[in-house]
């Protein structure tokens, strides 16, 4: 008892400011941390600011003299606008759609990756390939080596079974969306998943299973249950990531057909870079970092959760 | 009945783990077959590259590979280099002393800074590349390459500060204790113990961030156009192409993807903690 609880014990002391420091120790420890945080804060939090700023206003790139203040204009504007609603109900459906079916294969996957069999770490350093492409890559290769309707391996695939000729990226835009991202983002999951799997207590599952219990009851009742935290990281994170899918969108279906597949990350880009519409564009960047926020609560909570538990 | 027992216990398993490594492995060679088809495309000629169906056995030529090269993609790969080589360095040498006094040397309230670095790197790029184009514009740093390392200096370091803080973590109490004992400065402590035991995670924390910054696009394309244009960038050509591209494309492409899939294959150990910022090891 006291072998195990002695390095824990040790730990629980570090990673503790010692009470009683002096004014010029503190700032002697806080040193190496400024240089670190000075150009996180100047690169993301002062544009962030600054975009918050330009949100109020009525501001053009190629008509930088007509700057008025706009109030909540283009807030009224941006939530008024069918092509805005559209981009959130786009980034919604990709992102959840995405989420789900990547956690459900990573968590199928990571329990196979569990077991012992012949060529297991091949099969795991296979898996996770599709996470270390390139996205910018991968994404002209699906669209035109994968999805394409003459030459495409896909319809080569899936013409035994009566399937051809479909142009899968502008008959089925967010289909085929949803099949590249979900090939890119099931080997993040599965990694996360297959740390939890592995990090569970080899003698109490033998114990269960020394009392009889079948594979089925393990998993459900002692292995699932420890899981849950992993997977709730795993669709955390990849929400975050998921939510400001850029690349494919860009380089596949360009938002199209019409707006079909266009999502917030994309809009902004185009109101931004396309048409200079500095504070719509600024106005929606605010909408995506208060959705981003009600996920990242959520993940920070799980973050502090592990931490607690790590010291 | 003892003896079928028995014999369906011996068999059960070996029949189970077989059905395991066969699915095992459909599973692995479907999620990798968009990989290899890059890669095999590349070596392939324009005609080859495009046909129904599929063309399986084929003469390997490199004349698409030679004609990415004698085209302009060096530039780009300079670029890629500099933007991920450079920006890795300088998170490492900045998120070392960072995470030293998020752990070892903790300062008061350290959790709120932890936090708070967590946090930057949650914010969403769309959110702020507004300002960062309009103040590199004004800046006279549009479409520059220390501009762009800049970037993902700031998009890497929360990712490289709490990697790294895992690591120190993990230096045992009573070798640094036994340093203090003997009398050893900061400085010393710091360069003969600290940093030789860590160094391995320092390695994966760079091969992790070298992953990230090799890949962006988002950024590299709305902050760069022709001289510090990167490699996904150079990719973008390829949207439009008219004709027969498959076989170049897919040359690009391999040569674009492969530092990173090394990297990856390399890192593979620290991958997960990595990827979760050392939440989970």
């Amino acid at each position: 008892m006291t072998a195990t609880e002695a390095p824990s014990a040790a730990r629980e002391r570090r990673g503790r400011a010692a009470p009683g420091l002096t004014a010029g120790e503190r700032w002697r420890r806080r040193i190496p941390l400024l240089p670190a945080l000075i150009v996180v804060v100047v690169l993301t939090q002062l544009p962030f600011l600054a975009t918050v700023y330009y949100s109020f206003q009525d501001r053009n790139l190629l008509r930088p003299d007509e700057t008025a203040f706009a109030g909540f204009g283009n807030y009224a504007e941006v939530l008024g606008d069918a092509q805005f609603r559209g981009a959130v109900l786009n980034t919604v459906l990709l992102t959840v759609t995405v989420v789900l079916c990547s956690i459900a294969l990573a968590t199928a996957l990571a329990v196979l990756l569990d077991q012992k069999f012949l060529g297991r770490n091949v099969v795991r350093t296979l898996l996770i390939t599709p996470f270390l492409v390139m996205p910018a890559a991968a994404a002209l290769i699906w669209k035109h080596a994968i999805f394409n309707p003459l030459f495409g391996t896909l319809n080569w695939v899936l013409s035994p079974f009566g399937v051809e000729r479909v142009d899968w990226v502008s008959e089925h835009p967010m289909f085929s969306l949803v099949v590249m991202l979900v090939w890119q983002w099931t080997p993040f999951m599965m990694l996360i998943v297959l740390a939890g799997l592995q990090s569970q207590d080899t003698e109490i599952l033998e114990a269960a299973r020394m009392d009889g219990a079948g594979p089925g009851a393990i998993f459900w009742r002692i292995t699932f249950p420890q899981l849950r935290r992993f997977i709730e990281l795993a669709v955390l994170l990849g929400s975050i990531f998921i939510v400001q899918t850029f690349d494919p969108i860009y380089l596949v279906t360009q938002g199209g057909p019409g707006q079909a597949t266009t999502n917030l990350p994309y809009f902004i880009y185009q109101r931004t870079f396309r048409a200079f519409e500095v504070g719509e564009a600024a106005a929606a960047g605010v909408v995506v970092v208060v959705a981003t926020i009600v996920i990242a609560t959520f993940a920070l909570r799980l973050f502090a959760d592990m931490f607690r538990e790590e010291r | 009945m003892d003896a079928t027992r028995v014999r369906r216990r011996r068999v059960g398993p070996s029949l189970k783990s077989a059905g395991i490594a066969v699915l095992a492995w459909a599973a692995a060679l479907v999620f990798f077959f968009p990989v290899l088809w890059m890669f095999v495309s590349g070596f392939k000629q324009e005609a080859q590259a495009a046909t129904d169906p599929p063309t399986f056995l084929f003469q390997p030529t490199l004349d698409q590979f030679e004609a990415i090269l004698g085209r302009d993609f060096t530039p780009f790969l300079l670029n890629s280099l500099m933007a991920s080589v450079g920006s890795t360095l300088l998170v490492i040498v900045l998120a070392t002393p960072a995470a030293y006094a998020l752990s070892l040397a903790p300062i008061p309230k350290w959790k709120d800074s932890l936090f708070f670095f967590i946090s930057t790197r949650f914010m969403p790029p769309a959110a702020i590349i507004l300002p960062l184009y309009i103040i590199a514009n004004n800046a006279n740093v549009l479409d520059n390459i220390t501009m762009l390392s800049l970037v993902y200096t700031a998009m890497n370091l929360p990712i490289a500060v709490w990697m790294i803080r895992s690591f120190l973590l993990e230096v045992p109490t009573a070798v640094l204790e036994a340093a203090k004992v003997d009398g050893a400065g900061f400085l010393t402590e710091l360069r003969k113990i600290i940093l030789p035991m860590i160094a391995p995670g320092l390695a994966a924390t760079a091969l992790i961030c070298f992953i990230f910054a090799w890949n962006e696009f988002f950024f590299a394309v709305s902050l760069t156009s022709t001289r510090a244009a990167t490699v996904p960038v150079f990719l973008t050509g390829f949207i439009t192409s008219e004709g027969l591209f498959l076989a170049r494309l897919s040359a690009a492409a391999t040569m674009a993807a492969l530092p990173v899939i090394l990297a990856g294959w390399i890192a593979q150990k620290w991958l997960v903690r990595g990827l979760t910022m050392g939440a989970v090891k």
